[in-house]
């Protein structure tokens, strides 16, 4: 099921037709109507008039978080406060909020994906969705019920929290979507579970689960504990909040709304585009959004590109469940390593659980960089030379993965620290 | 007519060895023999012991990662010779040693040899029909 065939079916010829048109909009915009993008286009020397197609997206300069903080609260915004309608921010717990301003038509925009979004995981007028993401300053919570209203379901907007009060609406009500953030839906399985709740009983038939890091392992725990589909959704409040993208049923990747959020990907380190299927930083350009555009802004997000239409009959751009963040990326001998790199490399690998630690040191003027291995039941052997074969193992299919060398060193269980659940990852251990 | 061996898998960290020793002392468990084997960067500590389950046990809830596997106690006169002459009957029959570590017996005046096969049991038959001693667990002191 497609929400909007048309849009989400174009042929690629079609496509760049309208990103162009929309691009030379935008810039047009931007610089007419706020000053730090028309102080960046001049610095960048591109007019205006230099924008006439879509490729020419590359001769644009970058948006960061950072020139959203030096132009907080207001200054990024393109339309009269007149026009603004509602705001949003995010948590803001690095430093001051980033702000999201909306006009009538940037909410109506916001249903629209929202609508494409949730259509992804099957949802249609028919199904009662509980909305389980915040309601206020945060995204997630309006950003579903724009979408939930645009279809027309039914939304039950009980917000984050409370959830007991969750599992008795969701059998009482007889909820078939749910929306919240992925490791919420583990919990609820879990309260669920001990309330002696048998969720296959429930009518629950799909979730749009986001807003953090998830990984497939995961899907496959919250899909057989709460007898659901569980889709992954992207979205960020600099760009409006949740309804960037997201997964349809068949898996192959994240469908960006991309007549609206262009995608590319970027080496970060030197900011030139990358090709499809190469892992990068993603810079999205908001071709429509009227209160609050932006143009190529740097995420920080690690994922790569997958063109091409989907077994779903979706052209849509798709890109690859996050990998991580550009603020986790190391570069070692001038490559770009990503912690969730080496965790795939040893996921792959029978028996091996990830957990693991990147360990990087300076030896003379080159960077080193050993990853330590936890050792487990499975792979223990009372020889060594099998346990040197499955480090030399671990050593080749990291190499061969990263293009550089590598240590591989097999440490005792828990040696690697953990905090909050969340283990420490990267040692840098460099002075520069 | 093999033997349980209690094998720790352990980084080259100062007192490691102590803390596993210390571990199995409170918990009245003996070492029959012991044996290490190491890299640069891990090594791996291999025990006879007296009793098999509870130090498997006790090791695991300290946090351990141990594997139990089987080696052949072979018994030889202390005496010069005596390791080669079981060499020579395992080396006609090209039979494989993983790895091996021996001790003696005081009183006895036996060497004890622990040997690690690819195929125990075809070199226990090959031992035995040379009329090589094999030693059973509870000639070891292992239940």
């Amino acid at each position: 099921m497609i929400w909007n065939k048309e849009r989400e079916t174009l042929t690629d010829t079609k496509k760049k037709v309208i990103q162009g048109e929309l691009l030379k909009g935008l810039v047009q915009r931007a610089y007419d109507r706020i000053p730090f993008y028309k102080s960046a286009l001049e610095k960048a020397g591109v007019s205006p008039a230099d924008v006439n197609s879509i490729s020419d997206i590359q001769k644009l300069p970058f948006t960061t978080k950072n020139d959203l903080r030096d132009n907080y609260p207001f200054g990024m915004f393109a339309v009269p406060m007149d026009n603004i309608v509602e705001i949003h921010t995010s948590s803001g717990t690095t430093g001051k909020p980033v702000i999201g301003g909306y006009t009538k038509a940037d909410i109506d925009l916001w249903g629209e994906v929202m609508a494409r979004c949730l259509t992804t995981s099957g949802t249609t007028q028919n199904d009662i969705i509980q909305n389980a993401y915040g309601y206020g300053l945060f995204t997630g919570g309006l950003g579903v019920h724009y979408g939930a209203r645009r279809i027309g379901a039914n939304v039950i907007p009980i917000s984050g929290g409370n959830t007991k009060r969750q599992i008795m609406i969701m059998q009482d009500f007889g909820s078939t979507i749910i929306t919240c953030t992925p490791s919420y839906s583990l919990y609820l399985a879990e309260v669920g579970e001990e309330q002696g709740i048998d969720f296959k009983t429930l009518k629950l038939k799909a979730g749009n689960f986001g807003a953090e890091p998830w990984s497939d392992n995961m899907r496959k725990e919250i899909e057989s504990r709460l007898h659901l589909l569980a889709l992954d959704i992207y979205g960020l409040t600099e760009i409006i909040g949740p309804g960037v993208g997201n997964e349809c049923r068949y898996k192959t990747g994240i469908h960006i709304c991309d007549d609206h959020f262009y995608p590319e990907v970027i080496n970060p380190h030197t900011g030139e585009v990358l090709p499809y299927g190469e892992i990068g930083e993603l810079v999205i350009t908001t071709l429509t959004r009227e209160a609050t555009p932006l143009i190529r802004y740097r995420t920080r997000d690690i994922t790569s590109l997958i063109p091409g239409e989907c077994t779903c009959g979706r052209t849509s751009m798709r890109m690859k469940r996050i990998m991580g963040r550009t603020d986790d990326m190391l570069i070692i001998r001038g490559v770009n390593v990503f912690p969730s790199q080496i965790e795939e490399v040893l996921i792959r690998i029978e028996g091996l659980e990830p957990h693991y630690q990147i360990i990087v040191e300076r030896v003379g003027n080159l960077d080193e960089l050993s990853i330590h291995v936890e050792m487990n039941e499975r792979l223990i052997s009372d020889e060594i030379k099998e346990l040197e074969t499955l480090e030399q193992q671990i050593k080749e299919e990291i190499e061969s993965m990263l293009g550089i060398k590598v240590g591989v060193q097999l440490v005792e269980p828990k040696t690697i620290v953990r905090s909050e659940g969340k283990a420490k990852r990267v040692i840098d251990r460099r002075e520069l | 007519m093999k033997t349980r061996q209690i094998s720790v898998f352990l980084e080259n960290k100062v007192g490691r060895i102590l803390e596993i020793t210390e571990i199995l002392g409170a918990h009245t468990i003996n070492i029959r023999a012991l044996s290490l084997a190491d890299t640069s960067d891990f090594g791996i500590l291999r025990m006879i012991v007296d009793d098999v389950e509870k130090t498997v046990k006790v090791l695991k809830e300290k946090g351990f990662i141990v594997k139990e596997s089987h080696v052949v106690a072979v018994e030889v006169p202390d005496k010069p010779g005596g390791l080669a002459a079981v060499l020579k009957v395992l080396g006609k029959e090209k039979i494989n040693v993983e790895y091996m570590y021996a001790f003696f017996e005081q009183p006895q005046n036996k060497a004890l040899l622990i040997f690690r096969f690819e195929n125990p049991d075809r070199a226990v038959q090959i031992l035995q029909e040379s009329g090589i001693n094999i030693a059973a667990e509870d000639a070891l002191g292992v239940h």
